[in-house]
């Protein structure tokens, strides 16, 4: 199948630290790409570096098949990427449907107020925020501020979406109907780049997996392989919960 | 009725309250008094443009305002412009170096922003108070022959107040359409979390830029209108500060980010300064005066007038803005 | 060739007396994260302590300058419990923070000067003392610098002072240490408003002075602030010496005229590049 992304010798360095070190990956379109790690392995800096919040040091990003490396972030928006933040981001006292209109409007979708309005109404009935449309949304709870995330990155009709950690905090009940609402948006066409911590969702629900470690990609492959990876397991070693869960699966 | 309507509607029918009171009255003493409510409503409905939609605080806006009166006194007092074409270059000229001004400075968030902008204003005092084409610190007179093309200087009073009724109530509804479209929803957005906003799409430097702009528009107008008015102009009443605290101070009042806010904020900022201009008592006291509203504003309703009815009374929730 | 070390020393002296000015808005700035906007205020009301202590108790100010830090501290305690604390307790967000602040605290010196205005007029003022104007310059730069070291010693040597330096790296670390964050904050904006009207006791006598002269200072001790960055005593005075050299040379080749306008471009500049101070890093 066709790559969407492409991802070649990135690099990011924080002053005399290396956050990422030379990752190269591709995603093909309609796949769920998992990316893992420990903590400070430099998930996040990757999603930031694809999506220009931060600078690459060097490397480059391709999207379907164009250099996009150095457009600013509203730009790769536009030609279809659409960004969650791992630490939510709420427009705090705009409400639940401004916030996903936002979305509509400024996103690939590009939609006229009117057209945004209805548009996000969907989303929000798609992703059961619809009866809290008018709240502030600073005043939703956690769980709920997440889904906002994802209803805002949807409203704009992307080809390709980044969920860092779409999954934390929420309870087991809550985690199955996210998988369920990610695996809705694979069957919309959208293809799915999802930084996890909770393995064994991650594992059920990715196409393919990328490790990362110490800004490294030391590993790649179905979730199968990856369970069994020697330098996976390593480098989990130390943080044994993890390596247990790994093995476990 | 759609949101927002109800409070243009109010907004519309204070601006030409004031408009049409002197008007119907034919007194000149009302006039001089609507000509400064009307100019302060213009003021902080142009900073609100800015501050209230983008949450950018502009302490230096009187710039603009000063920038607009020389432009406009200078195309007059040299090259004798007719005012009408004089204001709109003012407005254009303005606009412009604050999309150059902006470009640069809209990078700075929060205090650092401010600071910058009270920065701007005291180079742009300093600058024009060495410049003898534009009278220095003494600033430029008018010869009482200027006011000859529009009838006489009583004519030319009443041309000033028609200008300045207009050009606010232009400003007015520039910012309903703008809070109610799709720009400003984007304005919005940057206003809550500018992050959250470029990852959604909005192109946040050319908002916030086009935005600067605009607001710098209608000040340089008002400014021009008012020294036109005034018939001098120097660099201490062009560049003050005090008139850039008093705009950030009726928004404030008023209720930030909204359409009737700066309206409502300004009338009752105008009226409250005139109690006290008029009271023996409070006449000297006026600025600690304002100060303690001020500060029991920042303190105690931080929404603003419209913001506090809109908490207390029920059904005003959704039709007030 | 000695107008020149006329202007270098001229130059050193008044930019010492600026980062006497500066001091207490740095303070502020660096542990409150507010930009002081009552500052100037509290320098003229320094300024008018200097001139009505001399006038009824014959008391010079570079004596009364100690009174004045003592008036100023309390002053200073009570104004952030006035109009500092309820923000810093209840502000939703960094952003609404830094703007209610800014706003409270010009209500403050609208408050401040208001009344300055209404007993004083703009009437220019002076103290009178029988000092030529250098040897009152070299006086308070000689103050300046006292204050500088003293200040340093008390942040870096004394538990209150690390106090104040914990809470304005980390509050919410400091709060967790056990440190009384309210009261640390309100003991730095009471030293800030203490250091800003003894500086504006000790300039009162090197030059006169009227009820809006403050407003100047803080002017110039935005752009000290700026170039000599926050938090560290040394880099105002630094910041001050830049910018007294600056006006006096600048003064010596060209139109005196234009100093504001190239002082105001300097600070617009550095916010845009340095914004953590010409010796600190890039942003």
């Amino acid at each position: 199948m066709e790559n969407i992304l492409q991802v070649k010798n990135l690099s990011k360095k924080f002053g005399g630290l290396i956050a990422l070190n030379n990752v190269s990956f591709e995603v093909k379109k309609q796949e769920i790409l998992g990316i893992i790690g420990p903590n400070g392995a430099g998930k996040s800096t990757l999603f930031k570096c694809i999506t220009s919040i931060y600078k690459p040091s060097s490397g480059k990003v391709y999207f379907e098949g164009k250099d996009i490396t150095y457009l600013p972030t509203y730009k790769k928006v536009k030609l279809g990427m659409a960004i969650t933040h791992q630490i939510v981001k709420p427009l705090k006292e705009l409400s639940v449907l401004e916030n996903v209109m936002v979305g509509a409007c400024y996103g690939k979708a590009n939609l006229s107020l009117k057209e945004a309005k209805e548009k996000a109404l969907e989303i929000l009935d798609f992703l059961g925020l619809y009866d809290k449309k008018d709240l502030e949304a600073g005043k939703l709870n956690v769980p709920q501020k997440k889904r906002l995330e994802m209803a805002r990155a949807l409203a704009g009709k992307p080809d390709l979406i980044f969920l860092d950690e779409v999954l934390a905090g929420l309870n087991p009940a809550e985690v199955s109907k996210m998988l369920e609402v990610i695996l809705k948006i694979r069957e919309k066409g959208i293809t799915i780049l999802m930084i996890e911590h909770l393995m064994h969702a991650i594992m059920k629900i990715s196409d393919r997996i990328i490790v990362l470690d110490h800004g490294q990609k030391i590993a790649e492959g179905t979730p199968k392989e990856i369970a069994k990876n020697e330098k996976v397991i390593e480098a989990y070693l130390g943080d044994p919960k993890f390596a247990l869960k790994l093995v476990k699966h | 009725m759609k949101k927002g309507l109800f409070s243009l509607l109010i907004s519309t029918f204070i601006i030409l309250y004031f408009l049409f009171l002197p008007i119907v009255k034919s007194s000149p003493i009302l006039r001089e008094a609507s000509f400064t409510t009307l100019m302060y409503i213009g003021l902080a409905i142009s900073l609100n443009i800015l501050m209230g939609f983008t949450g950018y605080v502009s302490f230096g806006h009187v710039v603009f305002f000063g920038i607009g009166g020389y432009t406009t006194f200078t195309l007059l007092y040299y090259y004798n412009f007719p005012l009408i074409l004089a204001l709109l270059i003012a407005g254009i000229l303005s606009a412009l170096i604050a999309g150059l001004l902006g470009f640069v400075v809209l990078n700075l968030r929060g205090a650092y922003f401010a600071i910058a902008t009270i920065g701007i204003n005291e180079a742009v005092k300093a600058l024009v108070n060495n410049l003898d084409f534009l009278g220095g610190a003494e600033g430029l007179f008018f010869n009482m022959k200027i006011y000859k093309a529009y009838g006489g200087p009583q004519n030319a009073l009443w041309l000033s107040f028609y200008l300045i009724g207009l050009v606010t109530l232009i400003a007015l509804i520039v910012s309903y359409f703008i809070k109610h479209s799709k720009f400003g929803l984007g304005l919005f957005s940057i206003r809550e979390d500018e992050d959250a906003a470029s990852t959604l799409g909005v192109n946040t430097k050319l908002f916030k830029t086009l935005t600067f702009m605009l607001s710098a528009f209608f000040p340089a107008i008002i400014g021009g209108i008012f020294f036109f008015k005034n018939g001098s102009i120097d660099p201490q009443s062009a560049f003050s500060l005090t008139k850039s605290v008093e705009m950030i101070f009726m928004v404030m009042l008023g209720g930030l980010g909204t359409i009737l806010g700066p309206v409502l904020g300004a009338v009752t900022y105008d009226k409250i300064k005139e109690a006290l201009l008029v009271s023996e008592t409070f006449k000297n006291l006026h600025l600690t005066i304002s100060g303690i509203i001020l500060l029991l504003i920042v303190l105690f309703v931080p929404e603003g007038i419209v913001g506090f009815l809109r908490k207390k009374i029920k059904p005003l929730k959704n039709i007030l803005d | 060739m000695s107008i020149y070390i006329d202007t270098l020393i001229n130059g050193i002296l008044i930019g010492l007396i600026y980062s006497l000015a500066a001091m207490g808005l740095a303070l502020i700035w660096g542990v409150l994260k507010v930009i002081n906007l009552s500052h100037g205020a509290f320098i003229t009301l320094g300024m008018f302590f200097a001139y009505l202590v001399f006038k009824y108790f014959h008391i010079p100010p570079y004596i009364s300058v100690f009174l004045a830090l003592i008036v100023g501290f309390i002053l200073g305690f009570i104004s952030y419990f006035i109009a500092l604390h309820r923000i810093v307790s209840k502000a939703k967000s960094f952003k609404e923070y830094e703007l209610s602040s800014l706003l409270s605290t010009f209500s403050l010196s609208l408050i401040i000067t208001g009344i300055l205005l209404f007993i004083f007029a703009t009437t220019p003022m002076a103290i009178n003392l029988p000092l030529s104007l250098f040897q009152t310059k070299l006086l308070a730069s000689i103050f300046s610098i006292i204050f500088t070291v003293a200040l340093g010693l008390f942040l870096y040597k004394t538990y209150l002072g690390k106090a104040i330096r914990a809470v304005s790296q980390n509050i919410d670390a400091a709060k967790l240490m056990g440190i009384n964050t309210t009261l640390v904050l309100a003991i730095s904006f009471a030293l800030g408003i203490a250091l800003a009207m003894g500086a504006g006791n000790l300039i009162a006598m090197v030059f006169p002075f009227s009820s809006l002269s403050g407003a100047s200072y803080e002017l110039k001790s935005f752009i000290i602030c700026v170039i000599g960055g926050l938090g560290n005593p040394i880099g105002t005075i630094i910041g001050g010496i830049l910018l007294g050299l600056l006006e006096n040379f600048f003064g010596l080749f060209f139109n005196q005229g234009f100093v504001p306008f190239i002082e105001f471009t300097i600070l617009i500049l550095l916010l845009l590049f340095k914004p953590k101070g010409l010796f600190g890093g890039s942003k």
